[in-house]
């Protein structure tokens, strides 16, 4: 019989009870069932019919550093978006749970992506010539972009040689980093998202806030808010099945006439020169195969060896991302087809410099599953917009200081450091420690406000010094007991907001141990001790 | 310098100190049991997909009110007659408004319930897309274990373009409710025949 578990006893505990629906509207399967792959939900959420407005994301301006915990805090005004996010993202975490668990080799299988990932980062350039000569073989036309401007210029000279004027295209984290979708508007290319919570975020003129579920932060109402804005819906309809096909009927018609065709890559395969995508709509598909013409962006980190590693990798990624197996389509370009175009555009964007970093470059290895999102406290409760950047989430943290050291200066800080995020890390990146190293390269730099640094200073004193750690610990478990509620829930501490702090325990662990363990025990306690 | 030099040399010259060699992967041991045929159609129905056996009795029972219900047809497998023929095709656009495609699998997968395509087999890659249904013959002579061995067959190094379509295209987008047919096919019932 299977070792997978097909049947694990359905976990119904909810953590918010108010956007927990009565009626189920997911599809069925063969046999009746209730269906949970794809990123469905394992039981209906919804918040509830009440409107409320959704909160926007972080203010942007310019270089100035963004305040996370600003837009964070309207989020968290916002009750019933705050409650569906968290549920929703927490029961993604608990999917790929349930599906690592299933697994005996999972470890092992971690251990073996991380290590693949760490040969080719370092071998990188021998990889990457390898690629572009299996690619330019299968007919392919290969560009080299050294940052966001150069794809970008690239690409619009690839479709204004062809006088292309339409492109659809699927999800690409690359493509936001490079801001392809507004320079290409600027240039009167006109850019169609085909991925339903993409063309969600296009039509609102957001940015995706999450990187496998783009548009996680908003309800149902919303979404019929921005259809019947953008695609002349029935604003009083917000059913989901009505609002995904009428997406679906006023996407085809662009996807029949574009001029081309853009995909991202999950997967670039040095030995075959293959561009991998992994999504569950089709729409990559549909992008590479219909128009005449086909564009491929690739971020230069995305390769790895032969296809026997996409065997690690493809087990890893969509049971880390959603909880299923396998995407619906795992979909491998190698070529043209016949009578068109093929192009491949190899983007570095500040890869090669990140390489360099000493603490920071095994973040390169990063396979865009978003698990360390959905298990990240600060983020299911703060929304992936409120970060101000491309990536949001613990692995934001530890990226988007590389493009602009100033502008994302805090984010850093916005983490409990828990080292969840580690821990469900499918290539065993260790983003926590990570994100504590870029702490302190921040304030050693000075791109750190007094404040902060203030916390941080007595945070290292203490945490360096164990007596003086125990000292603290055992301070503030008695001040939990006696400090007024404005103590503990003050601005300063961000994150004491919508949580209430565990009761404080009577004894520390070490007061515990000291008393019970290092004490020899008295002489008429030690055969009870003896017998348990 | 060329964008090209540039990031090479880049590259050559932050490389990361210290010695990682590309691990050896070893095979592990498939997640499924002996009978891959039922391993296969359980997976595939949790990935939304549906399962018709035309191996005994009349073959095509299964997909039998699939195809009557469709107007447009478009068969790639001698089994099953269509009504438009995908060998004359001249661009995809022209298979929008095809009902049912049929296509045989290359193998199918019993991990995932997965099944491979080349543009040999669908002969105008678009249809496995822009049709509202697929019919997916399978020989169950052609089931692989897991997705490991998947990897292993040659169809990857050299199609021009190969995908894996594990059920219907799926979205969950919009509060986590599971829709089917987001963009591509609606259905995919994978019907076992032998060759």
């Amino acid at each position: 019989m299977s070792v997978e578990d097909l049947n694990p006893r359905a976990r119904e505990g909810v953590i918010h009870p108010e956007v927990r629906a009565a009626d189920d509207e997911s599809e069925r399967g063969q046999d009746g069932g209730r269906l949970q792959h794809a990123e469905a939900a394992t039981k209906p959420i919804r918040a509830p019919q009440t409107r409320e407005k959704q909160p926007r994301g972080a203010k942007i301006r310019g270089d100035r550093p963004i305040d996370q915990a600003e837009a964070a805090e309207r989020f968290l005004a916002a009750p019933l978006h705050q409650a569906a996010h968290d549920e929703r993202l927490w029961d993604l975490r608990k999917k790929r749970d349930t599906s690592a668990h299933g697994i005996p080799e999972w470890e092992e299988l971690r251990e073996l992506a991380s290590a693949i990932k760490a040969h080719t980062l370092t071998h990188l350039d021998q990889y990457l010539e390898q690629f572009e000569a299996a690619a330019k073989a299968n007919g392919v036309q290969v560009h080299w972009a050294a940052d966001g401007a150069d794809h970008n210029r690239i690409v619009l000279e690839i479709l204004r040689s062809r006088g292309a004027k339409t492109l659809v295209k699927s999800k690409s984290m690359l493509t936001e980093e490079c801001g392809f979708r507004h320079h290409m508007a600027a240039n009167g290319i006109e850019i169609i998202e085909t991925d339903l919570g993409e063309r969600i975020q296009q039509l609102d003129n957001e940015e995706p806030s999450h990187i496998v579920a783009p548009a996680v932060h908003k309800t149902r109402m919303d979404v019929a808010e921005v259809f019947a804005k953008t695609l002349g819906t029935d604003p009083d309809n917000d059913d989901a099945h009505y609002l995904a096909e009428s997406q679906r009927e006023t996407t085809r018609p662009y996807i029949l006439k574009a001029d081309a065709g853009m995909t991202g890559c999950n997967f670039a395969i040095a030995e075959t020169g293959t561009v991998v995508t992994c999504t569950n709509e089709g729409n990559a598909d549909l992008s590479g195969n219909v128009p005449p013409l086909q564009i491929h962006s690739i971020g230069i980190e995305k390769i790895i060896p032969k296809v026997e590693h996409l065997g690690v990798f493809i087990r890893l990624l969509s049971r880390s991302a959603l909880g299923s197996p396998i995407t619906q389509y795992t979909s491998h370009f190698r070529g043209p087809r016949k009578g068109t175009e093929m192009h491949m555009v190899l983007v570095d964007n500040g890869r090669s410099a990140r390489l360099g970093l000493e603490e920071f470059w095994t973040s390169l290895k990063c396979i865009r599953c978003g698990a360390c999102m959905n298990t990240c406290p600060v983020y299911r409760r703060s929304g992936g917009l409120s970060y101000g950047a491309t990536y949001s989430g613990p692995i934001g943290l530890i990226i988007d200081p590389t493009f602009n050291k100033r502008k994302y200066s805090t984010l850093p800080f916005s983490s409990t450091m828990n080292g969840s995020c580690t821990n469900v890390c499918p290539v065993k990146i260790n983003i926590h420690e990570q994100i504590f190293a870029w702490r302190k390269v921040l304030v050693e730099e000075h791109h750190i406000p007094a404040l902060k640094q203030g916390m941080m200073k007595a945070a290292g004193a203490v945490l360096s010094r164990p007596a003086a750690y125990r000292a603290a610990i055992g301070a503030a478990d008695s001040a939990l007991k006696v400090l007024p509620r404005f103590a503990v829930y003050n601005p300063l501490n961000t994150w004491g907001k919508k949580r209430e702090m565990p009761d404080a325990p009577r004894q520390t662990f070490h007061a515990w141990y000291k008393q019970n363990r290092m004490q020899k025990p008295a002489k008429d306690a030690a055969p009870k001790d003896a017998a348990r | 310098m060329s964008a090209r030099a540039g990031i090479l040399a880049a590259l050559k010259a932050n490389r990361p100190a210290g010695d990682y060699p590309l691990p050896s992967v070893p095979d592990f041991a498939p997640l499924v049991g002996d009978d891959l045929v039922e391993e296969f159609g359980e997976r595939l129905k949790r990935m939304g997909g549906r399962i018709a056996d035309g191996r005994s009795g009349e073959p095509l029972e299964g997909v039998r009110e699939r195809l009557a219900e469709a107007k447009v047809i478009a068969s790639a497998v001698p089994e099953i007659a269509g009504n438009r023929d995908l060998r004359a095709v001249r661009y995809p656009q022209e298979v929008e408004d095809v009902d049912v495609a049929v296509v045989r699998a290359v193998f199918g997968i019993a991990e995932t319930g997965s099944v491979l395509f080349t543009q040999d087999e669908l002969i105008v890659n678009a249809v496995a897309y822009l049709a509202q249904h697929l019919i997916v013959l399978l020989d169950p002579a052609d089931i692989l274990p897991n997705v490991q061995a998947a990897y292993k067959r040659p169809e990857f190094g050299r199609s021009a373009y190969a995908v894996l379509h594990t059920g219907p295209s799926a979205t969950a987008d919009i509060e986590g409710v599971l829709i089917h047919g987001a963009q591509g096919v609606r259905s995919l019932t994978v019907l076992l025949m032998p060759r």
